[in-house]
């Protein structure tokens, strides 16, 4: 499924809504979770999972083709851990 | 770094302000984007979603684990896990902060 048919299932789900505006509410929703994430929130959805930001530290890594030693600078990566409620639903 | 956290009701409130529906209402359809997520992975059908990343369902196959407290073994049977990956744009995003 992608963003579209998201869109396309809650719009049918919600009739009274102009199709633009279901467009706007997806689209706001995962807007605010990467504003979140920009703050270095976390974002905690309980029964779905918690979006968080991860630090790696920096370190040496190496080039696999040339083996050339390269500094890799310390940096934030997004991290999404799945929540009880859906890991449990994915299994039964 | 704020260090705070986001839930379902701040997420509601930025629909409440963005597009002008009751506050009820506006946490009716957070929850129902979340609920069409989890229902198509529970399918088994992977979610993506354009500059913001990708949920997708992965087998994985049973193996043997152990308590690391015990160090008895246990079994863990084959199961499908949930992975996440961010999209080029959310990463870059992100990757600044610290």
């Amino acid at each position: 499924m992608i963003k579209s048919e998201l869109v396309q299932k809650l719009a049918e789900q919600n009739p009274h809504l102009y199709h633009r505006a279901v467009e706007r509410i997806v689209s706001t929703i995962f807007d605010e979770i990467t504003d979140a994430l920009v703050r270095g929130d976390r974002v905690e959805l309980r029964g779905f999972g918690a979006f968080s930001v991860k630090h790696r530290p920096e370190r040496t890594g190496r080039n696999p083709r040339t083996g050339e030693a390269v500094h890799v600078p310390a940096k934030s990566v997004p991290f999404f851990k799945t929540g009880k409620e859906l890991r449990e639903r994915l299994n039964d | 770094m704020s260090n705070n956290t986001v839930t379902r009701a701040d997420l509601s409130e930025a629909v409440y302000q963005e597009v002008g529906l009751s506050r009820n209402e506006s946490s009716e359809l957070v929850e129902s984007v979340l609920s069409i997520i989890a229902d198509s992975l529970a399918d088994g059908e992977n979610v993506k979603i354009s500059s913001f990343g990708s949920f997708a369902v992965r087998q994985k196959t049973g193996r043997m684990g152990r308590n690391p407290k015990t160090g008895e073994e246990v079994p863990i049977g084959p199961r499908r896990v949930l992975v996440f990956r961010p999209s080029q744009v959310l990463k870059s995003v992100v990757a600044g902060i610290d």
